[in-house]
């Protein structure tokens, strides 16, 4: 069973919708008990860094989501939930994340060309890092696949941990792992069927 | 690269594809789910739903209908048509919309973009503009296009821009329906002005438009269009082919 977890935050429909689709059993929860008892995570979340911080510590499911990550159960940040894992962002003053995964979030603007848009908006190709290649979360997608982007702060400094980028006149983090932490930038549940198996390999971790 | 965007979009009354489309394999022609399906199976980078129902019972039909499409259907999807309230914006994403279109219900209303944006982020607030030339002046239409507001259309979208719309659907009333190519000029007017993507609607009548619109105006995002697609006179996967071939980035 997938646990998605429930901070108010974001709209999760689609996440247990694909899940569904693609036969695994979902439950939309903020009770930690049900985290503990499920086979792995799945941290959702759109909006902003500091008010998804506050809400996830507001019910203090992120001592739950730290703690069983840290004891080994699979866990996957999506979008803003990935931004989470993070040490610290830079939206709007700063504010500490999770700590799963070396790294800061900062806005992508000071980085890209001055004619390219914020936020990062559609599909874009995924480029696989040297560990990204090797990784079982990409074993039923290639290189060069497009998934689905909505975001205007990225993370950086993330080192070992990138599995792949997306180019946007600059190279953006978009998938990162540590240990049997993920992170994915895009959307997987709207990135149609490269998506689906994402999610189908993460379920097999 | 980011790729461009090609959206089709649906008019859906009473639960229903109005101007039914006639595929080979689709068993039902008017049904959004399999349409929907049809679309996204076959190189669509995103769907729009507009809702053009008049009653309140088509409207809960529309919700349902949407609901079922949104768990088949692992794409971004937009959902327009009689958005008035934070309410309908509420309605919507609840059943699995992604982004929400708003026309008439800001222009009414303002202050429903800030108020929509503020609660569910920029990037979930579509306007749609339905501009027309009056006496040389690009002019913003309201009802469909049946209505001039008087309102200058481009001051109008930096207004929206500035109180948090995320993205712009450009449907030029000049060149919808007449199949001679998307308003390069109205869209090239609009791009100047704002820094949010920027979806061509109206015009499209054969792939070559696309590459035409994508290759003048690189600041174009996306291209939107309906009869052409339903009708079977552009296919989705040759007309990103033929993009491809010209150098444009597209998803395959």
């Amino acid at each position: 069973m997938v646990a998605i977890v429930d901070y108010g935050v974001g709209n999760l429909f689609s996440l247990k919708s694909s899940l569904a689709y693609i036969g695994e059993e979902a439950v939309v929860t903020s009770e930690p008990k049900t985290l503990e008892r499920a086979e792995r995570i799945i941290l959702p979340g759109v909006g902003a860094f500091a008010d998804a911080a506050e809400k996830l510590s507001g019910c203090g499911l992120d001592k739950t989501v730290k703690a069983l990550a840290e004891a080994g159960k699979p866990l996957m940040g999506i979008c803003l939930g990935m931004q989470l894992l993070f040490d610290k962002s830079f939206e709007f003053g700063e504010t500490a994340g999770l700590g799963l995964v070396r790294g800061e979030v900062k806005p992508i603007e000071p980085v890209i060309p001055k004619d390219y848009k914020v936020p990062h908006i559609g599909w874009n190709a995924l480029r696989f890092s040297e560990r990204g290649r090797a990784d079982g979360i990409f074993k039923y997608i290639k290189d060069g696949d497009c998934v689905y982007f909505v975001h205007s702060f990225a993370a950086t400094g993330c080192g070992e941990s990138l599995l792949a980028s997306a180019e946007y006149g600059a190279e953006l983090t978009a998938a990162v792992r540590s240990g049997s932490v993920f992170g994915m930038q895009f959307h997987p549940e709207k990135s149609g069927d490269v998506g689906l198996k994402i999610l189908k390999a993460f379920c097999e971790i | 690269m980011i790729t461009k965007r090609i959206i089709p979009c649906l008019d859906v009354r009473d639960g229903r594809v109005v101007k039914g489309v006639n595929f080979k394999g689709l068993s039902d022609v008017s049904s959004p789910v399999e349409l929907g399906q049809y679309y996204s199976d076959n190189g669509a980078d995103e769907l729009v739903f507009y809702d053009i129902t008049a009653s309140s019972e088509g409207r809960a039909l529309f919700t349902d209908i949407l609901r079922r499409v949104a768990e088949r259907i692992f794409i971004p999807l937009t959902v327009g048509g009689a958005i008035n309230t934070v309410e309908d914006f509420d309605r919507v994403l609840k059943c699995g919309a992604d982004k929400v279109s708003v026309n008439s219900g800001a222009i009414r209303d303002p202050d429903l973009i800030y108020a929509a944006a503020k609660k569910y982020g920029s990037q979930c607030v579509v306007l749609s503009a339905d501009v027309k030339r009056v006496d040389g002046r690009f002019t913003l239409f309201a009802k469909g296009g049946r209505e001039n507001t008087g309102l200058d259309a481009i001051e109008w979208i930096k207004r929206a821009v500035q109180r948090g719309a995320g993205e712009i659907v450009l449907n030029s009333i000049d060149t919808d329906g007449v199949k001679r190519g998307f308003d390069l000029e109205m869209l090239s007017a609009v791009c100047q002005e704002v820094s949010v993507p920027v979806i061509a609607s109206g015009g499209a009548g054969c792939a070559e438009d696309f590459v035409t619109l994508f290759k003048t105006l690189p600041r174009v995002d996306a291209g939107l269009a309906a009869s052409v697609f339903h009708f079977g006179e552009v296919s989705i996967p040759q007309l990103k082919a033929q993009l491809r071939d010209n150098g444009i980035p597209v998803r395959i």
